[in-house]
């Protein structure tokens, strides 16, 4: 029997991301800067630590209900209608799930299958892809520009849907460009959707880390609200990455299938991680103001320092990731990262992980102290110098 | 303008260009801003925090209950003053509750602050009592925990 064989084929034939090799790299070295990381280099704020760890310390280890505390989901739905003003039920429209991952595969398990298409705008997580491969749907890539400021267009939207369509992700902000969508871009694609038999799965997962306007939700829009599945979570904006938690928002219906299948699959999420997120939905607003004004620094330092460098950088108003491009060295985004780890020691991410378009680009993220972004900045810039 | 308080407030030593480049203002801007807050005495000062434990200087720091009785018709700034003037006192802070002002003094050995208490302090007209306590450790001061580990043991590559 061969093991491989073994294995479902559409999870066997996904392709490895082909990121494999910068560990082994960066295992042999010393003082390598990571601007590939992804996640806030912020710890999650003492009071909502310390509410998690009171929480295990009064014996509170058992199950949850399973779509999460009702105090909980309540609290989410007091969040998102004050922050976003989308109003949810919370005893039907809120499911608590293993960060906001899981709220995206259980969405794409309760919705589509074989046949079914997934329309998924590049670059971007690549979870939309693998998950959505994962169910044997088909995903649809529609490719991002840069002369667009990696927005999406409502012209490429009509032109990937088709009879087959079932989902559409719109991931804004964006990783890993870091591009968010105006209002009124927003209202084209709404328009768009807005008598189309789909459902739309927003991930707004880097909401809080938009600089310099508010956040808008797809699901604010009132004409497609009732087929948009929020979904958004507290690793980015409590720096709470570790502890696993996050949440969907939508349609009962769409709601209780996603419920369906975390409650046979999961049981419920970690109930120390559910506490800990009560706190953060009470207490911490001061924080999470404090952090972003700390990324939005960090992030004008950043694309000044790619510019400096001769780079071309669209700025990016939302998650801490900088997408600039790399064609003006002639080096593909592989061979580029790969030379300014082995000859710099600083680590970025090709932009061809993110997808085929993201070709020619590369990520960088400001999730890192002001003085290893200076430095590596001054090492990037060296590094094109060397090489144009 | 309180931005550019937060970040000096952080780190002194950011210069007039970072702090442009990282609010989105002109240099100018910044430097015109900085010079109000300056002479408003908004911005008092600018220190560096220092772990006297892990040098070679001797130092000890004491904070010292005051009780004072105030002096007519001015309060009491007249004494705080007197007190604050002298350079070992490093801080002095009116307070509500049991006792007066707190005094930070700061000095080479116990004996020499014990003996400033006794000898410059407590014989002070309007003091009518003190109580001296010594800092034995330094956990967190200004915002800054002294001893924390500060490792950054994130996964380096995540997409």
């Amino acid at each position: 029997m061969n093991m491989a064989d073994m294995i479902k084929p559409n999870v066997r034939n996904m392709p490895p991301s082909g990121i494999r090799k910068y560990f082994d790299l960066l295992n042999e070295m010393k003082d390598a800067i990571s601007l590939g990381v992804g996640e806030p280099d912020f710890v999650t704020p003492w009071s909502i630590r310390e509410a998690g760890i009171y929480s295990i310390e009064r014996g509170h280890t058992h199950y949850s209900s399973n779509p999460g505390f009702i105090e909980l989901r309540r609290q989410i739905a007091n969040y998102v209608a004050r922050k976003y003003q989308v109003k949810y039920d919370p005893a039907t429209e809120i499911v608590v799930t293993v960060g906001a991952s899981e709220g995206l595969d259980i969405a794409l398990r309760a919705l589509v299958g074989p046949g079914d298409e997934v329309i998924i705008p590049e670059p971007s997580f690549v979870a939309y892809k693998g998950c959505t491969t994962f169910t044997g749907a088909t995903p649809v890539v529609i490719e991002l520009k840069a002369e667009d400021d990696f927005k999406l267009r409502p012209e490429q939207l009509e032109k990937a849907l088709s009879p087959r369509t079932k989902v559409v992700i719109l991931p804004f902000p964006n990783n890993p460009t870091g591009a968010i969508m105006t209002v009124e871009d927003q209202q084209g694609i709404v328009d768009v959707l807005k008598d189309k038999d789909v459902i739309i799965i927003s991930d707004e997962i880097y909401a809080e880390l938009t600089y310099g306007r508010k956040h808008v939700s797809f699901a604010s829009f009132p004409e497609i609200k009732e087929k948009t599945i929020l979904i958004n979570g507290f690793s980015k904006a409590f720096a709470m990455t570790g502890w696993r938690i996050g949440y969907a928002c939508g349609h009962p219906e769409l709601i209780g299938a996603m419920n369906k299948i975390h409650q046979y699959a999961i049981m419920c999420s970690p109930t120390t991680a559910q506490y800990a997120a009560s706190e953060a939905l009470s207490n911490c607003d001061d924080e999470v103001e404090a952090m972003t004004r700390e990324y939005n620094r960090r992030r004008r330092v950043m694309v000044d320092g790619f510019r400096k460098a001769g780079l071309d950088c669209f700025e990016p108003m939302g998650a801490f990731y900088v997408f600039p491009s790399i064609k003006v060295t002639g080096l593909t985004s592989d061979e580029f990262c790969e030379r300014l780890l082995t000859e710099e020691k600083v680590l970025t991410v090709p932009g061809s992980a993110f997808g085929d378009c993201g070709e020619g680009f590369i990520r960088a993220t400001y999730a890192n102290s002001y003085e290893n972004i200076m430095e590596a900045m001054k090492r990037i810039r060296r590094f094109v110098q060397n090489h144009m | 303008m309180e931005e550019i308080l937060e970040i000096l407030e952080k780190n002194a030593r950011a210069s007039v260009e970072e702090i442009a480049l990282m609010l989105d203002m002109s240099v100018e801007e910044v430097q015109e801003t900085i010079k109000r807050l300056e002479d408003d005495n908004v911005i008092v000062g600018y220190n560096t925090l220092i772990n006297w434990d892990k040098s070679n200087k001797d130092s000890v720091v004491a904070l010292i209950e005051v009780k004072v009785s105030p002096q007519r018709g001015q309060g009491f700034d007249k004494v705080a003053e007197r007190i604050y003037r002298y350079p070992q006192v490093k801080a002095c802070y009116l307070m509500s509750g049991g006792f007066d002002l707190t005094v930070i003094i700061e000095g080479k050995t116990m004996k020499e602050v014990a003996l400033f208490v006794a000898e410059k302090l407590a014989p002070l007209e309007s003091v009518l009592s003190t109580s001296t306590h010594f800092v034995l450790k330094k956990y967190k001061d200004e915002g800054v925990i002294f001893e924390e580990d500060t490792k950054d043991d994130r996964e380096a590559l995540i997409l």
